[in-house]
């Protein structure tokens, strides 16, 4: 058993079969990757494993548990983290400000009324946001305005939060899109450590082969709504019909 | 100091207390028989006008200026205030520490009705929902509310004290107006200085002392990890929740917190004048105090009370140049060009104080979108950066 079981997913958007029969088992401490085509459903999958979406028909479990019917913030409490294709981030406060939230809500839960007491005077927090920083190499950025940093720094900042809550599970959606190369590989690095220095699961949604294949240990490739072949990066490499789904049939 | 971490929320508060305190002085600066006179604002009436609804701006601003949702519906709880007040006066006694403890209550019950229904939309759906309810709690109170079997508001008139009410707490030595353990609201000391002046009221000085109070939670407030969240609202709502954080009972509070305040601010108001009326729950009345914080500056701390204090100068100071006083600044000219003065000068003073009102908000919303604290800090750079010029070229600004 995976930390993360779809089974038997399907969602439709009035005359679009969007997916159908999805089956996807997702282990512990693996990185799974879930690539395809524009349009094979990858996005509307994930949403579907967030709370934004809800599928028409199958189940979704993590770690034992059903998702479906829980709102976003319930499935977050649970231990699922999400990274957004563009980096969504408290643009109006500082960073320290940004990853203090995560551990707030980490320690107190989806509401707590603090409404007298400085949020400063909150060593524990604050301890633990500065460490959080510190790991995540931005450190000198703390009293920044979140919103004016390179797109880079949300990036690694918004990966920082979601670490902060010590999740099980991190869900990245095309985390290097319109990145630059130097940005893109400094990525990777930080995945590559996370996955390497944590206890935590990753599935990753990526459009770059470069990406994924430096590092999912587990690929699931999605083709018009259903998976095609579920393997290691190896088998994935050479299979005729990934190449098939990604060309066209004259490849 | 006072658990304020940070040394300029401390001046903040002590400039706020200083201008307060002295108000008696600081808006008195004409002798009473100059013909500046009439710019003076250091009455008692207006002095607590001017407190009153800074205390209403205050509370509205941790709505509005943290979680950024519009409420265009404020005035009820500021009305909800002042009807409980006066139910207090009629059936208690004159004594304004239970009225106003009702008024904060009823008001915050309202509040959290109220807020329950309108925060399940947000942006333009919220704010036209709390003017809906806005405007049902003005037509309850002005008409349905009051009819002979079940009078609640008194409608048309206004609710206000009879002799024959209950009041069951007067006793004979207490005064026949609202009054704090038998101090008066209205007794007033006037302090003769030369040509000057300055009269000091019992009720402007408690309304001042609570303003204090709430403005202190204000800050407390505004730097508190509840304080932050709410910024974090009006910032990404998305991930917020995704933080595995529930925004709604975090607005919720902040909605009960800000009505709490409008209740304050109301029954406070019924405190100085025993009075209650529909109007005061008007939509005109949600939307002065929109301009209010607007105009002092949005999610700043002292930006509200700025605000606040600047619109009420207006209308009551403004509003009373009329002919004759616009006759006597430009008798110096020769008559056609005295009446042409008054002709072009006319609209925008008397009555028609509105028209600069609105003027000056088109004009800060456009040039100072933060506000008059904005003005404020440009004119604070402004100096320090003219005595530092001689020697360093001047800076060009990167477009924006």
């Amino acid at each position: 058993m995976g930390i993360l079981e779809v089974k038997d997913v399907g969602k439709r958007f009035g005359g679009l079969q969007a997916l159908s029969d999805v089956n996807l088992s997702v282990k512990e401490n693996s990185v799974h990757a879930i690539i395809g085509p524009n349009g094979a459903g990858k996005s509307t999958l994930l949403n579907c494993l967030v709370g934004k979406l809800i599928p028409d028909t199958g189940s979704v479990m993590f770690d034992g548990q059903s998702v479906l019917g829980r709102v976003p913030h319930e499935i977050n409490q649970m231990g699922i983290s999400r990274v957004f294709q563009t980096p969504e981030i408290f643009g109006d406060l500082t960073v320290l400000e940004n990853m203090m939230i995560p551990c707030f809500a980490k320690r107190d839960g989806h509401f707590r009324m603090h409404a007298v007491r400085n949020m400063m005077a909150d060593r524990e927090i604050v301890e633990k946001a500065e460490a959080m920083l510190v790991d995540m190499n931005m450190a000198d950025k703390k009293g920044m305005h979140s919103a004016s940093m390179s797109r880079g720094d949300k990036r690694r900042l918004e990966i920082g939060m979601c670490l902060a809550q010590e999740p099980r599970l991190l869900l990245l959606d095309e985390p290097t899109a319109g990145m630059a190369r130097a940005d893109t590989n400094n990525t990777i690095d930080l995945l590559k450590q996370i996955s390497d220095e944590r206890e935590i699961t990753i599935a990753i949604i990526e459009h770059d082969m470069h990406v994924v294949f430096s590092l999912a240990n587990r690929i699931t490739v999605l083709a018009q709504g259903t998976p095609l072949v579920e393997d290691n990066p190896e088998n994935i490499r050479g299979n005729p019909k990934v190449r098939e789904a990604y060309l066209g049939e004259t490849a | 100091m006072l658990g304020l971490n940070n040394k300029k929320d401390f001046t903040l508060l002590l400039v706020v207390a200083a201008l307060t305190l002295l108000a008696p002085f600081v808006l008195n600066p004409f002798p009473s028989d100059s013909a500046m006179a009439q710019f003076n604002a250091g009455y008692p009436d207006l002095m607590q006008r001017f407190v009153i609804f800074g205390i209403f701006a205050v509370g509205f601003n941790i709505l509005f200026g943290l979680t950024g949702y519009l409420s265009f519906g404020h005035a009820a709880f500021l009305g909800v205030g002042s009807y409980a007040s006066v139910w207090m006066f009629k059936l208690l006694s004159y004594n304004i520490v239970p009225a106003i403890l009702l008024a904060v209550v009823m008001a915050s019950i309202f509040a959290l009705l109220i807020g329950y229904v309108s925060l399940r939309r947000s942006g333009i759906y919220f704010s036209i929902l709390t003017l809906a309810f806005a405007q049902m709690s003005f037509a309850l109170a002005y008409s349905v509310l009051s009819n002979p079997k079940f009078n609640l508001t008194n409608g048309e008139t206004g609710l206000q004290v009879y002799a024959n009410d209950p009041q069951v707490f007067h006793r004979a030595g207490l005064p026949d107006v609202p009054h704090l353990f038998g101090l008066s609201m209205r007794s007033t000391y006037t302090m003769d200085v030369g040509a000057w002046s300055f009269s000091f009221n019992v009720g402007y000085y408690i309304s001042a002392i609570v303003l204090l109070l709430v403005f202190y939670l204000a800050i407390r407030i505004f730097r508190s990890p509840f304080g932050m969240m709410l910024r974090a609202i009006k910032s990404n709502q998305t991930r917020m929740s995704y933080t595995g954080l529930n925004p709604r009972p975090y607005t919720l509070a902040a909605f009960v917190i800000s009505g709490a305040y409008a209740g304050l601010a109301g029954g406070l108001m019924a405190a100085m004048d025993p009075l209650a009326g529909a109007e005061r729950m008007q939509w005109t009345a949600s939307g002065e105090v929109v301009l209010m914080t607007i105009l002092g500056g949005t999610g700043t701390l002292i930006g509200p009370i700025l605000g606040a204090g600047f619109i009420k100068y207006f209308e009551n100071i403004f509003s009373k140049i009329n002919d004759t006083v616009l006759h006597q600044w430009f008798a110096f000219m020769p008559d056609g060009m005295e009446d042409f003065m008054v002709f072009v000068i006319k609209p925008f003073v008397g009555k028609g104080w509105n028209l600069t009102l609105g003027i000056m908000f088109m004009l800060v919303v456009i040039f100072l979108p933060g506000g008059l604290v904005e003005g404020g800090q440009r004119l604070g750079k402004w100096i320090k950066n003219r005595g530092k010029s001689k020697d360093s070229p001047a800076k060009t600004e990167p477009a924006e």
